[in-house]
């Protein structure tokens, strides 16, 4: 059983032209999923679609089999897949630790063991917790995204973008934190645009190009394969 | 001196009544994102609910104070569900236009049921305290121990609740909101309810300081909506900061200009700061 299906996906924003026109793509459990392509093919647009961000006017997605087709945002919560969205992922002006409590909002029980695990992978998150996420660097700023993300301990986790302008010493951190967050058993289905690391630790990858799939093959043969050197790769 | 300090007092009267409407103006605005041109409707309302219950039924006035803010936060709502609700997907200038149709609403049936005329909760006058010759009302006092008790109730709630902290982090980013599951209806319910039972308070303040009559709130919606700008829209704490300020400068023009010039004075602020640093002094949300 795949924990995410997304089969012939179509939709836009509002009543604009579709962006998507018919994309599928599946995350089993506890895999890295990477999607890659070139900028505006779709990727955001099609992980705002499992968010139900956009207007979906075709094509099924389940999780865990269930359908969650065109479900709101916070139903989508719900059923534990947790997303970081490309830009403005943290609330600037809560703390670092309210940061963390929203991520944790749907929860009943307290979140006290999750919030630690997420200082542990995160440790300067730590130091920070009493300052606003606004202040933070981009790099910290991610982290709190991530964690917060973490929070409601997802079967499944949205990446868009997750080492987006930041110093190589960061992003090569931040990698290595997803690695981490997958071996605990959560399925990861990430966007991005370091195409040579993603692929590299990925176990299948996803090429987008104007809103149709154009390749889908494990990540290693995805870094073998020619036009994926020639279009992400610098040749 | 002691005309400074009468100056002063009557400054933190008035400003810390126009704070209380500020608040909720800068609330509203932070979550939804639009000008809400019957707050100061809600405030009259508020203040005839209080009448009914405190003069025509005789209870205690802290119970009809109470129950005012309670009537008036569900008279918000169910606005927000039958009106503004169905509007929120339009661009924020419908949903302005629509809120200065729903002011000019509440006034009419308020008109209509209460009259026009000037009404006051207690016949008689009470005689003013004098302090080193400066003169205090006693309801002054209690004005100002509400104030002080709302706005502390008012932090507590957005800093050390779930719902409060929600809200703030609705007002920061909605999508995102959504995103962690956090029920942004049901925030947005929350929202009015906080802001139209402080613009209750609000009115039923100004009602006990001079007296009730239809366009009490209409009158402050200038000042009001000057405080929330000065603040910071979307940044209640700033309002809180900028209803003191609208409130001392309407007091101390007196001493340079007519009386009947103070509303101009709240009027020439929001328009300078608009001018200036449309961000407030605070830096709000533009
Ligand atoms: N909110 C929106 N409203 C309307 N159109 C949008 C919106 N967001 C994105 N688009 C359009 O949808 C198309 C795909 O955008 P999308 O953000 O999904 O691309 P992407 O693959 O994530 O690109 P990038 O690598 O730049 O992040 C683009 O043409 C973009 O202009
Ligand atoms: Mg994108």
């Amino acid at each position: 059983m795949s924990l995410l299906q997304v089969s012939e996906l179509r939709g836009g924003y509002g009543s604009g032209a579709d962006i998507l026109g018919g994309v599928s793509f599946r995350v089993d459990p506890a895999e890295i999923v990477v999607m890659i392509g070139p900028n505006g093919a779709g990727k955001s647009t099609a992980m705002k679609a499992v968010f139900g961000l956009m207007q979906v006017r075709g094509g099924r997605l389940t999780y865990k089999d269930q359908d969650i087709t065109g479900l709101p945002p916070h139903r989508v919560v719900r059923h534990g897949i947790c997303y970081v969205p490309q830009e403005h992922n943290v609330f600037p002006t809560l703390t670092v630790h309210e940061n963390l409590q929203m991520g944790a909002f749907l929860r009943k029980d307290s979140p006290a063991r999750e919030m630690e695990r997420v200082y542990e992978l995160f440790p300067p998150l730590k130091e920070k917790r009493r300052q606003e996420a606004g202040t933070l660097s981009g790099g910290q700023r991610q982290m709190v995204a991530m964690g917060r993300a973490l929070m409601l301990d997802p079967g499944l986790l949205l990446l868009d973008e997750p080492t987006a302008g930041l110093s190589p010493k960061f992003m090569g951190m931040i990698f290595e934190r997803i690695q981490e967050i997958n071996a605990l058993g959560i399925g990861i289905l990430m966007v991005e645009q370091n195409a040579k690391q993603a692929l590299g630790m990925c176990h299948r990858g996803y090429v987008l190009a104007q809103g149709h799939n154009r390749l889908e093959d494990t990540g290693a043969n995805l870094l073998a394969n020619r036009e994926v050197a020639e279009m992400f790769l610098g040749g | 001196m002691t005309e400074i300090l009468q100056l002063v007092i009557y400054g933190l009267v008035l400003g810390s009544i126009i704070s209380l409407g500020a608040i909720g103006v800068s609330l509203i605005f932070g979550i939804l994102r639009f000008a809400h041109f019957a707050h100061g409707d809600l405030m009259t309302l508020g203040a005839y609910f209080a009448l009914v219950f405190y003069g025509t039924l005789e209870l205690p006035m802290p119970v009809a104070f109470v129950v005012a803010l309670a009537l008036t936060a569900g008279v918000a709502v169910l606005l927000d569900k039958l009106l503004y609700r169905q509007l929120r997907r339009s661009s924020p200038v419908i949903l302005l236009i629509a809120s200065v149709g729903v002011a000019l609403m509440v006034r009419s049936v308020i008109q209509m049921v209460w009259g026009t005329s000037n009404v006051v909760y207690d016949q008689g006058i009470t005689m003013p305290y004098v302090v080193w010759g400066l003169r205090i009302k006693p309801d002054w006092l209690v004005i100002l121990g509400g104030v002080a008790v709302l706005v502390t109730a008012v932090h507590i709630f957005l800093q050390h609740t779930t719902m409060g902290k929600a809200m703030r982090a609705t007002a920061d980013n909605m999508d995102l909101a959504r995103i962690s599951g956090i029920d942004t209806e049901r925030v947005v319910m929350w929202t009015w309810i906080l802001g139209a039972a402080l613009a209750a308070a609000a009115g039923i303040f100004l009602g006990m300081d001079t007296r009730l009559h239809p366009v009490m709130g209409w009158r402050m919606l200038l000042p009001v909506f000057a405080a929330a700008i000065l603040g910071g829209i979307g940044r209640p704490y700033g309002a809180i900061v900028g209803g003191l300020i609208i409130g001392f400068a309407q007091e101390f023009s007196t001493l340079v200009l007519p009386p009947s010039y103070k509303t101009a004075v709240a009027f020439a602020i929001m328009v300078i700061m608009l001018v200036v640093r449309p961000t407030g002094l605070f830096r709000g949300r533009s």
